[in-house]
Parts: structure tokens; C-alpha cells; sequence
């Protein structure tokens, strides 16, 4: 470091005199280079403190052997290089998790947009009382907190005591059993608590569509489903963006329906994904190293998801 | 221009200044040892925890008597959330207790993460302590050194329905194999009822089964252990616990998915003939609609008239490495944990207290405590004592390896196979 105040001090002054030699000729570029950073800079403290250094500080446990043991200074910290990405991709469990993950994921994805556009559509057409219900029954599910609704849906579809069997005829059929029930179940608890995002804002988007444009293509001839498809979803597009890419992510990192209404992950695990099966070997078993490895793999899976989505979307775009 | 270019090079740099590796705090034990001060204990908040603080201010007020100058702040932590205050006790040790009350399977967790001091010679000097019973002593012993004393220990027994024996008229099982026919029995004659009631997720009620059987958890001794649930008579075991799963006692759809509390509640609320559950379930079955209506005998071993080998559960008092009061500490953790304590702590929460003579005079006096002292009496056994153990609780081993057997996803020995590698693999990394 001793050498470093000299040569930083040096190259500052060699920008400085540069900088005042474009400023003379035209004094945009140098506003360009420097002012932007500065208005910036809030914005970009504040990013940094709250996501870039978590996600720094996740990278680097990830390479170290880093247990409860390291933490509380009972054991050295050692450097571990990949070894923990290689014990985890070397797991079989892993795989199988990562797979149901993205497959209830995905049907979870697919299920609350399904609700939430045809629910919004349905706003659009009904008079204002029965839209007032629907907006209020949505929005309570909405403002449930996780916990409760899932413990609640448990207790609606309870063998012994819920309503559910006792009105489908069902004895004491155990949804949490199979695995498939299982998460079927959850998922019908994902769909009702994260749909009416879905409808507010699909709703809300389909209001501002002009009426001109619905009423042309209603007096073409077209269909409901025809004008949904070619008129209403590439004109509300930006948006149908945002909520897909939204519960995509949402939907890929659940854990509180599936630790509460699995009992942590179902029988013989069955219905483990990924997140709950992070906090299992990170919090629970105190392996933060092992457990932010998985927290990286996951962002890097999002990640390109996410880019993958709007890729797509964009060469749509481009031939539209 | 040219700042931009600069930026992530200054950035870098001061990433590779600032952190080298995750923080770790340095908790190295204290060498101070004052004589006077503030000590600090943690103990865990009962549900009723009055008389649990009434005994505790009785022993500190002692202390203070014999030791001028100081004081004791007590804190009732609650247990759910024991874990995360634990760790955060050990990575600052200036917020950290003097004393604290832990569960006794995380012993070796705590000794492995340098939390506990080691009290060995304390421990043996002390002339209370050649009463205290072995398992009890195992639970605060890793590699031959003792890291607190015993507060109290609990153990599981089979709680049976006498209305229901006597009407069906039916003998308490003597035998494991009479267990399981006896249950099935209750459970044809009232198919209301699970016969005997099981959990897929509730390890400590199978832990017997394999035990009785001749089976281990794992073998070996300080620090490297190896795991011995795919043993033979382990297997047999399994299998025998499993095989109560069915709609012929405990149907899998409902049983599988169940811990310990759950077989308790059915058991109290009258859904069952019997059931395993501890001395510290009294309280709740006692609450429940069965009250008076059932009593509870030792869990039967293999062979007629034998007790199968429970798990000693329990609570132990262990001094912190970052105690600046050594001796102090030493002295309140020995009064706490004493025979006198033991008792009233005994009369006042029904804990079990971890000395044989103090134990055998509680049974007299609350008749309650005899089969569950006569399950202690008979030898229990405890979890192996190393940290990987916590892993292997916290990731499900045992319950997915039970879980997979009883939905009929894998056979025993695959299961146990299964289960086995998981936890070398845990006992590996651990150490």
C-alpha cells in the first residue's frame, strides 16, 4: 500500500489536466463522464449495501468450509475452493429436488397466470357489486400471511376434521400422503395467495387498454378468447412480462406453504424443493457454506431464467 | 472518461482488503476468573414456569449468601427459539451467559463449536456427582471429558388404556411381538381407534424398537463414529417398528406424517389404546379426556418380562468457555444441578431428577414416576455424542429412512442402506 498514494495522486492529476483541457473545447463530455456517477451514487450506496453485498459476501462463504463451528470460533475457517459445488452437484438428492422445484414451479406459474388473467377478464364484465366482492376476496387472500393461510388450507382438507373430505365424500382421505396430492394441495394454497397480484395488475392493465380497439374487434366478429389473444395479451405484454417474471421467482423460491403444509418436506422427504431443503442444510445443520452454495446455484438458475424469458420476449418483439 | 474504467479496479481492491475469509468471532476462553461480579444464566421457559423460578431464586439466594459481592441475573429463554440465541451467544461472547440449560443431545454440537467449558475435574472433585446416573453422565461426556452437569432427564414408557384392556380383556404386553398383536387386537375390536398410536417422524418412540432388537444407531467411540442402522439386528428393528404402520393398527395415510406430539394428542384425546410417550408427557394425557382412564408400564423388550432400552432425553447445565467468573460459575452450575435442587425442582415441574437415590425417593412419593423410573433403572441409551448428530436431526435422517418403509417407497434394507451413508457422510464431515 505504501507505494499506492503517489501513483493514484499521479493519474489524478494527469485526468485533471485532461479534463480541463475538453472542458475548454466542449463541455458536455466532461458533465457526461462525472455527473451522471453523482446522481447515481445514492441509489447505487444503497444498492450495494443491500444486494450486492449480501450476494458478495453468499459467494464467498460458498467457498469456504464455514459451519457454526467456524462461526463461533471453535474451528479455523478453511478455504475450500469448489468443493462445496462439487459435494452438492455430486448429490443425488440435489438433483431430484432441483427437478421438482422447477416442475411445481412451472405448474405453479402456469396456474395462478391461468386464474389471475381469466379472474382480471372477468372483472371487466361484471357490474360493480360482484366486482366489488371479487376484488375484496382476492385482496384478503392476498394480505394472508403465509403461514396462516397454509395452516388453514391443512385444516380445510384435514382426513379427520376438515370440510373438504366431508363434502366431496372423501372419508378420511389424507391429501398430505401421496406425493402428488401433497403438492397439489400446496399448490392450490400458492395459487390462491399469489392470483390476485396476478388480477390487480392484469386488471388494471386491460383498463387501460382503449375501448375503441376492444370494440373494433368485437364488431369484426372475434371471439372472446380470439380477442384475448390477438388483441388484448400483446397490447398488456410489458405487464404479463413483469407478473410472469415475478412469480417465476416467487414461485421457485417457496418455502413457508411447503415447510408448513409438508411438515418440512413431506414424508420420506417427497416433497422437498429447493429452498426448504437450503434452509435444511444451512440453518438447520448450521452448514452455511454448503447452504450458500445452493443459494447460488439458485440466483444463477433465476438469473438466467430470467434473461432466457426476456430474450424470448424480445425477438417476439422483433417480428411482431 | 476515464472514471469509469477505475471504478470496478478500486472496488476490487477494496474487496480484497476488507475480507479475506467470512468472519468468524474470536472466542477463545476467557482466562479471567473474578470472584465477584454479575453472573449470568440462561434456563429454558417452561410452559408454567413459575415453580421452575421459585426453586432456581431459592438456589441463588443460597449463592448469594455464600458468595458476597454478587449477583445473579437469570433469563428464562423460550425453547423454540434456543437454537438461534445459542449461536448468537457463541459468536459474541460479551452477550453471552455464564451458565445456560441445554438439551442434552446437543452436547457435542456445542463442545465441536467451542462453546462449553470443560468441567471435567470440577465434575469429578465434586461429591455429589458418583450418584449421578451413567446415560445421564454419558450425555454431558464427549471424548472422556465432561462439559456441564445433568439437570434432569426424561425417558418414554407405554401408556395404555385400562377401560379399554378391560373391556376387550386384554393382558398388558409383555413382549414386543404381544405389543403389536395386542394393538391389533384393539384396533379390530375398535376400529375407532389406533391400537397402538406411532409416528413415521417421531424417532424417539422407534429408538427402543431397534435397541430391544440388538441394533445401534452407530458404533464406535470418541469422535469417529460409524453408522450401524443397516445392521442386521438394526434391520429387524426397523421392521418391526414399521410394521405397525397399516390399517391394521395405525393406518400409513394418517401415521406416517406424525412426530411425538401428535401421538401424544391422539393418545389424550382418546383416539388410541396405547401409546409411547414420556414422564414429561404426564401433564398433557393427565389434561386430556383420558384422564383417569389409563395407566403406564415400561415398554416391553423382546423377551417376556424386559424392558426395552429407552432414550435418556434431558436437560444438562453447562458453563460457558467465555465465563471472566470460572469458579463462580462452577458453583452455581453444581448448586443448580444438586440433589437438594433436583428434588424440589422434582415437587415443582415433575422433572426426573438424574441421581438414583433422589429418583427412587420422587417415585415414592408420586407413584406416576415409578415406570419411568424403572425404564431408567433398567439402562437407557443415548445418541452417539458427536456433533454430526445434529445434522443427521435437523436433515431427517431416520424419519425418511422410517417414511420410505412405510409408504412402501423402499425396502428396509435399502432404506437403512440409504440412511446409513447419510449419516457416515454427516459423521465424515463432522468429525
Amino acid at each position: 500500500m505504501s507505494g499506492a498514494p503517489t501513483g493514484v495522486g499521479g493519474s489524478g492529476r494527469a485526468r485533471l489536466t485532461v479534463v480541463r483541457g475538453l472542458s475548454r473545447s466542449s463541455p458536455r463530455p466532461s458533465g457526461r463522464s462525472g455527473a451522471p456517477w453523482l446522481y447515481l451514487a445514492p441509489a447505487l450506496v444503497v444498492l450495494g449495501g443491500l444486494l450486492v453485498y449480501p450476494i458478495y459476501q453468499l459467494g464467498l462463504i460458498s467457498f469456504f468450509q464455514y459451519t457454526q463451528a467456524q462461526v463461533s470460533g471453535g474451528e479455523p475457517t478453511t478455504f475450500r475452493g469448489f468443493a462445496n459445488y462439487a459435494e452438492l452437484l455430486g448429490d443425488s438428492q440435489f438433483w431430484q429436488v432441483l427437478l421438482a422445484t422447477v416442475v411445481f414451479a412451472a405448474a405453479c406459474v402456469v396456474s395462478t397466470l391461468g386464474v389471475g388473467c381469466a379472474l382480471a377478464v372477468l372483472l371487466t364484465r361484471v357490474r360493480a357489486v360482484p366486482r366489488l366482492v371479487l376484488m375484496l376476496a382476492a385482496l384478503g387472500a392476498w394480505a394472508t400471511p403465509a403461514v396462516t393461510g397454509s395452516t388453514v388450507w391443512l385444516f380445510l382438507f384435514d382426513p379427520d376434521f376438515g370440510p373438504v373430505n366431508r363434502i366431496l365424500g372423501l372419508g378420511d382421505y389424507s391429501w398430505t400422503y401421496g406425493r402428488f396430492s401433497a403438492f397439489f394441495l400446496v399448490l392450490l394454497e400458492v395459487v390462491w395467495c399469489s392470483f390476485p397480484f396476478v388480477m390487480v395488475t392484469v386488471y388494471a392493465g386491460i383498463r387501460s387498454v382503449p375501448g375503441e380497439v376492444l370494440e373494433a374487434a368485437a364488431l369484426d366478429g372475434a371471439s372472446q378468447w380470439r380477442i384475448w389473444r390477438s388483441v388484448l395479451a400483446p397490447m398488456l405484454r410489458p405487464i404479463l412480462t413483469v407478473v410472469t417474471i415475478q412469480s417465476v421467482i416467487w414461485d421457485f423460491k417457496i418455502f413457508t406453504q411447503i415447510y408448513v403444509m409438508t411438515n418440512g418436506g413431506g414424508i420420506a422427504q417427497q416433497n422437498l424443493v429447493l429452498n426448504v431443503y437450503a434452509y435444511q442444510q444451512a440453518f438447520a445443520s448450521s452448514q452455511y457454506s454448503l447452504g450458500s452454495a445452493i443459494g447460488v446455484v439458485m440466483l444463477l438458475i433465476l438469473l438466467a431464467v430470467t434473461l432466457v424469458y426476456l430474450r424470448l420476449l424480445r425477438r417476439q418483439g422483433e417480428e411482431l | 472518461m476515464k472514471l469509469s474504467p477505475r471504478l470496478p479496479a478500486l472496488l476490487l481492491a477494496a474487496l480484497v482488503v476488507t475480507a479475506c475469509a467470512p468472519q468468524t468471532s474470536d472466542n477463545t476462553s476467557s482466562d479471567k476468573d473474578e470472584k465477584t461480579g454479575t453472573l449470568r444464566v440462561w434456563l429454558f421457559q417452561e410452559v408454567g414456569n413459575k415453580p421452575k423460578e421459585k426453586v432456581v431464586d431459592s438456589v441463588v439466594t443460597d449463592f448469594r449468601k455464600a458468595h458476597k459481592d454478587t449477583k445473579v441475573e437469570v433469563e428464562y429463554i423460550p425453547v423454540e427459539t434456543r437454537a438461534q440465541r445459542v449461536k448468537a451467544a457463541f459468536n459474541d461472547p460479551a452477550s453471552a451467559p455464564d451458565l445456560m440449560e441445554y438439551g442434552n443431545t446437543d452436547t457435542a454440537g456445542y463442545v465441536k463449536d467451542g462453546g462449553l467449558l470443560d468441567v471435567t475435574r470440577e465434575f469429578g472433585a465434586w461429591n455429589e456427582s458418583k450418584d449421578t446416573d451413567p446415560t445421564a453422565k454419558t450425555s454431558v461426556t464427549v471424548d472422556g471429558k465432561v462439559y456441564g452437569s445433568p439437570f434432569y432427564v426424561g425417558v418414554r414408557a407405554l401408556y395404555y388404556r385400562t377401560d379399554v384392556f378391560e373391556e376387550l380383556g386384554l393382558r398388558v404386553p409383555r413382549t414386543m411381538a404381544e405389543l403389536a398383536s395386542t394393538a391389533r387386537e384393539i384396533r379390530a375390536a375398535k376400529p375407532d381407534l389406533y391400537g397402538l398410536v406411532v409416528g413415521g417422524a417421531y424417532t424417539y418412540g422407534a429408538m427402543p424398537f431397534i435397541w430391544a432388537n440388538g441394533g445401534e444407531l452407530a458404533t464406535g467411540k470418541g469422535g469417529s463414529y460409524a453408522s450401524a442402522i443397516d445392521s442386521a439386528a438394526a434391520q429387524k428393528g426397523i421392521k418391526a417398528y414399521t410394521s405397525l404402520f397399516g390399517d391394521d393398527n395405525c393406518p400409513a395415510a394418517k401415521c406416517a406424517g406424525m412426530g411425538g406430539n401428535d401421538t401424544i394428542t391422539a393418545f389424550a384425546a382418546g383416539k388410541a389404546g396405547m401409546a409411547i410417550g414420556g414422564d414429561f408427557s404426564h401433564t398433557a394425557v393427565e389434561a386430556g379426556k383420558v384422564k383417569g382412564k389409563y395407566a403406564v408400564v415400561p415398554l416391553p423388550g423382546v423377551s417376556g418380562g424386559s424392558i426395552a432400552p429407552a432414550f435418556a432425553g434431558g436437560n444438562n447445565i453447562g458453563v460457558l468457555k467465555s465465563t471472566s467468573h470460572r469458579t463462580l460459575a462452577v458453583d452455581l452450575m453444581e448448586r443448580l444441578t444438586s440433589k437438594k435442587t433436583q428434588a424440589s425442582m422434582f415437587d415443582a415441574m415433575g422433572f426426573l431428577p438424574t441421581f438414583g437415590d433422589v429418583r427412587r425417593d420422587a417415585a415414592a412419593r408420586e407413584p406416576y414416576v415409578k415406570p419411568f423410573a424403572q425404564t431408567l433403572a433398567a439402562g437407557t441409551k443415548f445418541v452417539p455424542a458427536s456433533p454430526a448428530w445434529a445434522q443427521i436431526d435437523s436433515s431427517l435422517v431416520l424419519p425418511t429412512m422410517f417414511q420410505s418403509v412405510i409408504s412402501g417407497k423402499a425396502s428396509v434394507g435399502v432404506a437403512s442402506r440409504g440412511a446409513a451413508q447419510k449419516m457416515d457422510a454427516a459423521f465424515g464431515s463432522a468429525g
